[in-house]
């Protein structure tokens, strides 16, 4: 456990905080019953999709623990948590067989 | 929302919105354990799940912590992963934007997949529903999940400084993530979005300060938005 700046943390909460609750205002508080311009609707749809997988991807290829090299249980729990995840629509199912996967390839490989 | 057919509305609401427990419960937890592994002391984690109340986006904003990012790069891709909350926001306005404003006040910090989920199915079934009974529903199907989502998230912190470094925790995080990606594949374009974001954030790894994150994000949001033009068009010419 490393112990990390509080101001930095603070800056992280208080930032989080006030920008996630902009965000919900926004439409329901201050447009009211205006309708929004389309594109706008259209990107924002798509932004939860693209931003996760493109924070897990480089974690995944080249992960912290190894020191950037490649892992083989790391790279299978991932490919099992994913395709769980997209065959069974369940998260918790996914979490489950991915950290499965990994401790069993871990203790089997190791 | 005194009257009865709001308050049996509510708890409408309430029973719908149930089963998600069983998906805040054990989420709250693994923020709880990650939050003090990454060096948050337990004010600074409730402090945080309380406020901030958005699962992906404080998972995300704990990543990128661990990676020594620089604090602006933090929130501006927290809030990107919460954008999806401005789009909840826009599509319920038609349905409760006529509400009082201290109610609206409300359910903006109430608005999360679980809530949105219920109610905008709720909401389309039944056109007739007023206002208030909408309200009602609206609070009821969060009413659940708020109070466990938060004693979840103490549990997991005062649990997570018991947890020895040698259970692989650092790649708790992604497993979650890719698991929670899994589900979201409901259409073409929303792959077209993933895959897209995938390869730019692989091409841009070597970016310092993570900023190639930002660049696959918006790379991969306008992919699924073409995406999703190019599929209109065709269906409108077919």
């Amino acid at each position: 456990m490393t112990p990390v700046d509080p101001v930095t943390i603070w800056s992280i909460i208080i930032g989080l905080a006030i920008g996630s609750y902009s965000l919900r205002f926004v439409f329901i508080g201050l447009v009211g019953d205006r309708p929004m311009p389309p594109w706008l609707l259209r990107h924002l749809r798509y932004t939860a999709v693209a931003i996760l997988p493109a924070l897990i991807a480089p974690l995944v290829v080249w992960p912290t623990a190894t020191e950037g090299q490649p892992d083989i249980p790391r790279m299978a729990a991932a490919a099992v948590a994913l395709s769980v995840g997209v065959i069974t629509k369940n998260v918790l199912a996914a979490i489950f067989c991915g950290a499965a996967t990994l401790y069993g390839l871990l203790y089997l490989l190791g | 929302m005194a009257d009865t057919t709001s308050k049996s509305y509510f708890w409408k609401g309430f029973r719908d919105g149930t089963p998600f427990i069983f998906v805040a419960i054990p989420f709250g937890t693994l923020f709880g354990v990650f939050a003090t592994e990454a060096g948050l002391n337990i004010v600074q984690t409730m402090a945080f799940t309380s406020t901030v109340f958005a699962g992906a986006a404080q998972f995300a904003a704990l990543q990128l912590l661990q990676d020594q990012t620089p604090t602006a790069i933090i929130l501006v891709s927290a809030l990107a992963v919460n954008l999806r909350m401005a789009m909840y926001s826009a599509s319920l306005t038609p349905y409760l934007g006529a509400a009082p404003m201290w109610q609206r006040a409300c359910a903006a910090y109430l608005t999360v997949d679980q809530s949105y989920a219920c109610s905008i199915v709720q909401f389309e079934k039944e056109p007739r529903m007023t206002v208030p009974q909408r309200m009602a529903y609206f609070v009821g199907s969060v009413t659940p999940i708020t109070p466990l989502w938060i004693f979840a998230t103490y549990l997991g912190a005062v649990l997570g400084t018991r947890i020895p470094e040698s259970w692989a925790l650092d790649f708790a995080l992604p497993i979650t993530f890719l698991a929670m990606i899994g589900p979201m594949m409901r259409t073409l374009p929303h792959v077209v979005a993933a895959l897209v974001a995938i390869v730019v954030s692989l091409l841009t790894a070597g970016i310092p300060y993570n900023l190639g994150l930002l660049i696959a994000g918006c790379a991969g949001m306008m992919a699924g938005a073409q995406a999703e033009l190019f599929a209109e068009r065709r269906k409108a010419t077919s």
